[in-house]
């Protein structure tokens, strides 16, 4: 088992080093998916769980239990659901989405919502209420108190999209039905993944697969360093966003 | 010609609690005024309601003869709270954060801000991380933060609970530095002896009802409830 393990690393290693075009543009077609997706997702994520996280309406606790309930829904059930609508024969047909790196990237960004929404709509409603308190008791108009919570977990949501975004890169039902695992076209690394062990090639499948984690690693590890070089240093956040998006 | 403000049959329930049953107060700019009684008397319902974070159920709030909503409290009071909050953000944005809201011009908060920092001997501190700060620093700069919105009534929800003395007595001497004619301090605490040393007037809370106002003096000398004998003798049941 060590041996296949160690195996697989110098066949990643080998093939990174090969230059082989196709195992770059598939890696490059995979972050494109994923991480398209995740930012189509964010539109509509990210003010969804603000109005879940911070406002109070009837009704707000089954929509959240839909979402998260849905955070675990089988990429190839939404998959099949999603080949059904765009399809030719399908309602939303004449968009020409199967079979397209777009199409995969809007399939995953249906995929991803429910963990954006969920984990951020958390979030902001466990922010501490005395903060809201703080806010209002130094003048914050409700919505200046509101922006100022988001402000505050901040943090939280980068880690939800993050989540969101590695749930994405790690799928394969929708990569499969909707994007159809096209040479050159659509194959991305989890298709190459199960397209290689099908084949026998399990070295190069176990070499993806240590690819595939390897990016979700180092991905991961850049979120935590930014946020722990802002904890010490206090001024990252500015440089990235709100300067821009708050003026604060 | 101070300010003033008046309380009149403040009503408060939680449910079936009733946190406060008829409270009818006056208080006026230059003084502190100390609400004492055990956790759960329904101080700091009463300081919450001051700040207009809270509603009453009934009565009516007259600051300078003038009836008051929360809306308007929230403008003219600042609370500290027990527990010290900070936002993710350096000492300087912390305390900026209320001036800013203000409209108050950036050179203008550059100027004020040292000044609020030495009020409570944290001067130098603009820079750090306020979380990062000790519980007893995290509390200075939160009253710093209130001094600098100098609003009229400032309220203190047991401002030096579970502090080391010698940043509880910094804070002592910054709140009573900060007495106005232009000003009311309220605060809440179950302290007696920080009720003794700071109050100008001491409000006894007790089941949410005033059963006692007296200047100091007379409250520990001479109680005239006989909650309030008990409760400075130490033998309330609550």
């Amino acid at each position: 088992m060590a041996d296949i393990i160690v195996g697989a690393f110098q066949q990643a290693l080998n093939l990174i080093a090969s230059g082989d075009p196709e195992v770059y543009a598939t890696i490059y077609r995979t972050i494109y998916v994923s991480g398209l997706g995740t930012l189509i997702s964010c539109l509509w994520s990210i003010p969804l769980a603000v109005a879940l996280g911070l406002y109070n309406f009837r009704g707000k606790w089954i929509i959240k239990g839909i979402f998260n309930a849905l955070i675990g829904i089988p990429t190839v059930a939404l998959g099949l659901l999603l080949f059904l609508l765009w399809s030719r024969q399908g309602e939303f047909g004449f968009l020409n989405l199967m079979y397209t790196l777009n199409g995969m990237a809007i399939g995953q960004a249906i995929l991803v919502t429910p963990i954006i929404v969920s984990f951020t709509a958390n979030a902001l409603g466990n922010a501490d209420a005395q903060l809201r308190d703080l806010a209002k008791t130094l003048g914050a108009s409700g919505l200046r108190t509101n922006v100022t919570l988001v402000r505050e977990t901040f943090w939280s949501m980068i880690l939800s999209i993050t989540s969101a975004f590695n749930r994405g890169f790690g799928e394969l039902g929708i990569a499969t039905i909707i994007g159809g695992s096209l040479a050159g076209e659509t194959r991305v690394l989890t298709t190459s993944i199960a397209l290689d062990l099908n084949r026998g090639f399990f070295d190069i499948a176990m070499a993806y697969g240590v690819i595939l984690m390897a990016i979700v690693i180092v991905l991961a590890l850049t979120v935590s360093l930014i946020e722990r070089v802002k904890d010490e240093r206090g001024e990252i956040r500015k440089f990235i966003l709100w300067k821009g998006l708050f003026g604060g | 010609m101070s300010i003033h403000l008046q309380l009149s049959e403040i009503k408060k329930c939680y449910r079936s609690v009733k946190a406060l049953n008829s409270v009818s107060l006056e208080m006026e700019g230059g003084k502190i005024i100390v609400l004492l009684g055990v956790n759960g008397a329904g101080k700091s319902t009463l300081v919450r309601i001051l700040s207009g974070l809270e509603n009453p159920d009934s009565g009516t709030i007259i600051f300078n003869n003038q009836n008051t909503d929360a809306k308007t409290l929230r403008y003219i009071s600042t609370l500290v709270f027990q527990k010290t909050i900070m936002f993710t953000m350096n000492v300087y944005d912390n305390l900026a954060f209320g001036l800013k809201i203000r409209r108050i011009p950036k050179e203008e908060i550059a100027r004020r801000i040292p000044e609020a920092l030495q009020a409570v001997r944290l001067s130098g501190f603009e820079k750090r991380r306020a979380k990062k700060l000790s519980g007893g620093e995290q509390q200075r700069i939160a009253l710093a933060r209130a001094f600098l919105l100098d609003s009229h009534i400032l309220l203190l929800d047991e401002p030096t609970a579970n502090l080391d003395p010698n940043s509880a007595t910094i804070i002592e001497k910054a709140i009573i530095g900060k007495k106005s004619s232009q000003r009311i301090i309220v605060m809440a605490t179950h302290n007696l002896n920080q009720a003794r040393r700071m109050a100008d007037e001491i409000v006894h809370i007790h089941d949410g009802k005033i059963v006692e106002v007296a200047k100091p003096e007379d409250f520990f000398l001479n109680p005239k409830n006989e909650i309030t004998r008990k409760f400075i003798n130490g033998e309330l049941d609550f």
